[in-house]
């Protein structure tokens, strides 16, 4: 890919920024000239949460060139709460995704173009950080160490 | 609170904001692989001596000091919940950034959605870049440039095959937002910084690894920082360690902060909170800015928390910190400090050397 296209996308990428069709409410992802759903002129920019579910699931075993290294990844399709499907890599598994988990958007290295090239970032699911919410969680933590 | 006054700015050596600045929001990250100290004894010295610490934090192959930030400030602003767009300036202090030249501020800026208007740069004091950007903030804000300014610290550090760096050089940090003191979970009382020019630790370019100064780090260079920080900052603010109900210090393993902590007066108890290199290492410009977000995350409206961060070549930040009464609406926005912590996954040494690129190709 050329350097403008991965620039010009960085939004995208970056922070999974779609649009709301102002005809029809869907959510679009990524950004279209015309609505999906009802074919009228897409509207304005929105952000996604970066929440969803693990819709379906392929282990690459034989990267292409810029990926090797990282070999073997999971590719998922991610159904975002906001209806979209997104394609996007799986990161820091622990052991075999399922259908229908639950996975929160983070921005990791995408891949790299050598050692000298650039370094591309963008969104990546991992399953979503268990996290105390309430106080007493989060003092039985620091009186276990 | 005291205002900075001209008349007095040769006896006082504090560093203070014309109006009131604090931590408006926070964000820990450390990422999930961790190396037992025990597997690089087991590869390097036959499983004979024991390291400085239990195990060490590792980032996946998918991770640099880039992606590690833009999750520790998105942390930061899900509990300050403040339109990215009023930021003005995103600094990262760091000595493993992921290019040579081109910043990781601006990567990092671009993610939150914080560009264009905005300062970006990177910063640079070995393991006190972190609080160099917290300080520089303070002021940005303390001034009246900017509302708010984002400070990170985060590293993912190397040490050479063999080195006793290895065991404990990790991957960490934290980001703070600092804004103004009425909308802050803890406002900065005061904060100094003791430097001089010292050669205990160093990377020349190109090296892939630093090299130091095997025991001149301890005494001329880390607990001589580290102390004179910690005692002019009591001094000037006339103050007792037993006034504070934390303290935080730079991290390189557990054995410094303590005797540290202790030589300045300081309590086990008070430490306690914020010492968390056992558990992950030494997390360079994240390590004291770590310790202090696991500390955010429990703290009590009131609280009292003394800091003092050091960097080699040398130099100590220290800071006082007061807790206020919106600190407890915001801990359980963002994971804490210990969620990140307890997802561990263990790895070996193969493992880390390919994580870390340390095969040659
Ligand atoms: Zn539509």
């Amino acid at each position: 890919m050329e350097l403008p296209q991965h620039w010009r996308l960085a939004d995208q990428r970056y922070r999974l920024i779609g649009e709301k069709c102002p005809h029809c409410e869907a959510s679009i992802f990524p950004p279209h000239d015309v609505c999906p759903e009802c074919s009228k002129p897409a509207g304005s920019l929105y952000t996604f949460a970066g929440t969803g579910t693990v819709y379906s699931h392929t282990t690459i075993i034989d990267a292409p060139e810029g990926f090797d290294g990282q070999e073997p990844y999971v590719v998922a399709m991610i159904k975002l709460d906001e209806g979209p499907l997104v394609t996007a890599q799986l990161t820091d598994l622990d052991g075999p995704p399922e259908i229908g988990m639950p996975v929160e958007m983070v921005t990791r290295k995408l891949r790299t173009d050598g050692d000298a090239g650039i370094i591309v970032y963008g969104y990546k699911f991992r399953t979503a950080l268990e996290h105390h919410q309430d106080e007493a969680a989060s003092s039985q933590d620091t009186a276990g160490k | 609170m005291k205002r900075n006054n001209h008349s007095e700015d040769t006896q006082d050596p504090l560093l203070k904001t014309l109006i009131e600045v604090g931590i408006v929001g926070y964000g820990a990250y450390v990422p999930r692989y961790r190396l037992p100290a025990k597997e690089v004894s087991r590869v390097w010295t036959g499983g004979i001596g024991a390291g400085p610490i239990l195990e060490k934090s590792v980032p996946g192959l998918d991770e640099d000091v880039a992606t590690m930030s833009i999750e520790a400030a998105r942390n930061a602003l899900a509990r300050a919940q403040i339109d990215p767009g009023l930021i003005r300036a995103v600094w990262v202090g760091s000595e493993s950034h992921p290019y040579a030249v081109k910043p990781t501020s601006t990567i990092v800026a671009e993610a939150i959605g914080a560009t264009p208007h905005i300062q970006a740069a990177d910063w640079e004091f070995a393991c006190k870049a972190g609080s160099e950007t917290m300080q520089a903030a303070i002021g940005f804000v303390g001034s009246g440039m900017a509302q708010y300014a984002l400070a990170i610290g985060m590293d993912t550090a190397q040490g050479r095959p063999g080195d006793a760096l290895e065991y404990t050089a990790a991957a960490g940090g934290a980001a703070y937002l600092i804004g103004p003191g009425k909308d802050s979970i803890a406002i900065f009382e005061a904060t100094y910084s003791y430097v001089t020019d010292t050669p205990d630790f160093w990377r020349r370019p190109g090296e892939m690894y630093p090299s130091h100064g095997d025991r001149f780090t301890g005494e001329p260079a880390y607990f001589k920082h580290v102390g004179a920080a910690g005692r002019a900052m009591l001094e000037a603010l006339d103050a007792q360690p037993g006034d504070f109900d934390y303290a935080v210090f730079h991290q390189p393993n557990v054995k410094f902060p303590e005797r540290a902590a202790k030589e300045l007066g300081f309590t086990q108890d008070q430490i306690e909170t914020g010492l968390l290199a056992g558990r992950v290492g030494n997390v360079y410009a994240g390590s004291s800015l770590l310790g202090l977000a696991a500390i955010l995350d429990e703290a009590k409206p009131g609280n009292r928390i003394f800091f003092v961060s050091y960097g080699s070549g040398a130099g100590s930040d220290a800071m006082v910190l007061r807790v206020t009464d919106l600190i407890a609406e915001r801990q359980g926005r963002a994971p804490k400090t210990c969620d990140y912590i307890a997802r561990r996954t263990e790895i070996d040494y193969a493992t880390y050397a390919r994580y870390r690129g340390k095969l040659a190709t």
